[in-house]
């Protein structure tokens, strides 16, 4: 059970009116509302090219919807984008890294855009536990697709945790392995009242009833 | 454990993580030195090697190679964070936008403009300009050169992802940078002819100032819209 | 009627914008024809030769009004295309990239018309004065913004990047003019001024107004008649097109 009465427990919720989105005059959906409460995983379902990707960006403020508004806590996420920046980490379909930097790099970078300043001694913890112990300081454009997969999904890791997690299409090119200790990742985000929108063809098996609304595009 | 930065700590730390990229690609900065280097020879070789001729075309003609060759490289500020998906962290920064703006800004200022600056010394030597102009040259070009950043990046953020690449950000922006180019060059040329480059300063620097403000906010909006 | 009540959002709407445009071009046409007969008539016929350039002036009943046009029209792109920006009115944006064209031409009848006259009256079929250069210079902001918007392939993203280029193009405009007139009195000893008109007899004028009215309408058919098209080829997939087309 989500431990509700902790004081780390997150507390602010989702809210999705009415989005639309068209892209290149194609409708990709229309009239889409959810509510998702801490705790909860919005799970993004649908073929290829039906808009799972467009979702999250709205989801996050990179993309306009056509129509309708997400809010957060209850204010719109326009209206102060830097507040809710600051609670939510986005991962796109394409692990963003810069090859010339090492993994360790990469992700003090994206931290710095946080205006965080993780310790060398976090960054490598955080990449222990995603596995990736040794490719700390190894440049990204070495590593093959997976690596870098399991490189970006170690910011998760970091602390202080965000609230908000979007994740596109996280399982991708992950082994067996990796795929079970993420999916555990996730659990015990949602256990402490985190929010994750993410998009994927598998199913998620959540063990908390309730937990997962799902979408489907 | 982690800290919080101070925004202005975090604008020194964007700007040097930009130079240190860039540093590890020195290759891209070179070759922007070099073609500049390249089409200031171009001058003599399509105009003749008369001294007195060249000395009256050299602070035109440098500027104008200045401009060319920061327009080539205004390609680096954006394109490549667009494509490997890290434009998406700066959009979803906590840093107000035009200020993580402003530091890439800075940071191609110092890798490019700041670079053709001390090299436009270099091959004024060839130009036989006295030591006086060369001077104002410099100097022009140090309060002109930032300009070429902060406006080609409104540029930069426009042409995002699109066909026809460098060639179509220089024919945007360069009718914006003509101002620069006529009170930078200007400079140079009032001092040759024994007129108070003063003026010409101000102008400059009144420019300057202006874009300092506008362009980063331009360029954040150009950004969110290239992106969508 | 007061004006909480008038829908201003009416004509905003692609289809009825394409219908009333359809029925106005026409009319706008004829008056742009029959202005310029009456412009033509008065420049060439009616107003006297110049006592210092005889009959070459008379091609300032072509340069002149199309260079007001230019900038005008610059003036209206930069507005239409903020307004599609702010509102995210798609029309207003069509609006602006239907009047961009017009305005280059006018630019280049500027220029060429400018070249005309200089020739027989300075020997010279070009000189960088500062009005001439001004107006080359508008010519590649023009084009950079057309440039602009063909480069990008999703209409919206074009529309909205064209329109901060156009802002960015408007504020410039000033800077330029100075900067240029700044330049052209530093490098020239005498000041060779192309467009220096002759002392206006009152009948030049006339010309030059009934021209410029001509012009004017001339573009808003030509700008109504490019909206109309870009309304059919973005809107194709709504019902009341596919209606239309059977």
């Amino acid at each position: 059970m989500p431990a509700t009465n902790s004081p780390n427990f997150f507390k602010q919720s989702l809210l999705l009116e009415n989005l639309a989105c068209t892209r290149g005059g194609v409708a990709l959906f229309a009239n889409l509302t959810r509510s998702i409460a801490p705790g909860q995983l919005l799970h993004i379902a649908g073929k290829n090219g039906s808009g799972k990707s467009s979702l999250l960006r709205i989801l996050c403020g990179l993309l306009s919807p056509s129509s309708g508004q997400v809010k957060w806590s209850g204010q719109s996420i326009r209206a102060d984008a830097e507040q809710f920046n600051a609670q939510l980490i986005y991962l796109g379909h394409i692990p963003a890294l810069k090859g010339d930097l090492t993994a360790a790099e990469n992700i003090y970078s994206a931290a710095l855009c946080r205006q965080e300043t993780p310790s060398m001694h976090a960054v490598e913890t955080a990449l222990a536990t995603a596995g990736l112990p040794s490719l700390a300081h190894k440049m990204v454009r070495t590593l093959s697709q997976g690596q870098k997969q399991r490189i970006a999904l170690a910011q998760l890791h970091l602390k202080p945790s965000k609230q908000f997690w979007l994740l596109d299409e996280p399982f991708n090119a992950l082994d067996a392995d990796a795929n079970y200790a993420l999916q555990k990742c996730l659990q015990s985000h949602l256990a402490l009242g985190g929010i994750i929108a993410l998009s994927s063809h598998q199913e998620i098996l959540l063990n908390t009833n309730n937990a997962l609304v799902r979408v489907e595009l | 454990m982690t800290g919080a930065l101070h925004l202005f700590t975090a604008m020194g730390a964007l700007v040097q993580r930009d130079l240190s990229l860039v540093l590890r690609r020195k290759n891209d900065s070179l070759a922007t030195l070099f073609f500049f280097a390249v089409v200031a020879s171009l001058f003599p070789l399509g105009v003749g090697p008369e001294p007195k001729l060249l000395q009256l075309i050299a602070p035109g003609m440098l500027w104008i190679a200045a401009l060319l060759a920061a327009m080539l490289s205004l390609n680096r500020l954006f394109a490549d964070d667009f494509q490997d998906g890290t434009l998406d962290l700066l959009l979803l920064s906590t840093i107000p936008l035009p200020l993580a703006v402003l530091a890439k800004m800075i940071a191609h200022w110092l890798s490019s403009g700041l670079l053709l600056s001390f090299a436009a010394v270099v091959l004024a030597l060839q130009f036989n300009l006295t030591g006086e102009s060369v001077l104002i040259l410099f100097l022009s070009l140090i309060l002109g050169t930032p300009l070429f950043s902060l406006i080609g990046g409104i540029g930069a953020a426009l042409t995002l992802g699109t066909r026809g690449g460098g060639v179509l950000l220089s024919l945007l922006i360069l009718p914006l940078l003509i101002p620069v180019l006529i009170f930078g060059a200007g400079a140079v040329e009032a001092h040759q002819a024994g007129q108070s480059v003063a003026g010409h300063f101000y102008l400059l620097g009144a420019l300057f100032v202006l874009s300092l403000f506008f362009a980063p906010l331009a360029t954040a909006v150009s950004l969110r819209i290239a992106v969508e | 009627m007061p004006l909480s009540n008038i829908n201003w959002f009416k004509y905003a709407a692609p289809q009825t914008f394409y219908d009333l445009a359809g029925k106005l071009i026409p009319w706008f046409a004829v008056g742009a024809l029959l202005l310029g007969i009456a412009g033509l008539s008065v420049g060439l016929l009616i107003a006297p030769s110049d006592a210092q350039q005889g009959d070459a002036y008379r091609i300032i009943f072509v340069h002149v009004p199309a260079a007001w046009m230019s900038m005008l029209l610059y003036l209206l792109v930069a507005f239409w295309a903020a307004i599609g920006l702010i509102f995210n009115a798609r029309l207003a944006s069509m609006l602006a990239l239907a009047l961009a064209p017009t305005g280059a031409l006018m630019t280049f009848i500027a220029l060429f018309t400018g070249a005309l006259w200089g020739k027989p009256t300075w020997g010279a079929w070009w000189v960088w004065d500062a009005r001439l250069t001004s107006e080359l210079i508008l010519l590649f902001l023009y084009i950079g913004f057309l440039s602009l918007h063909a480069a990008i392939d999703d209409p919206r993203r074009a529309d909205r990047s064209a329109a901060v280029l156009a802002l960015i193009g408007v504020i410039n405009v000033p800077i330029i003019y100075f900067s240029v007139k700044w330049w052209n009195t530093l490098h020239q000893g005498a000041t060779i001024s192309m467009t220096k008109a002759p002392t206006m007899a009152s009948q030049m004028l006339l010309g030059m107004l009934l021209m410029a009215g001509s012009f004017w309408l001339y573009a808003i058919a030509t700008s109504l008649y490019r909206c109309r098209t870009l309304v059919l080829e973005r809107e194709e997939h709504a019902a009341w097109i596919m209606k239309e087309a059977q």
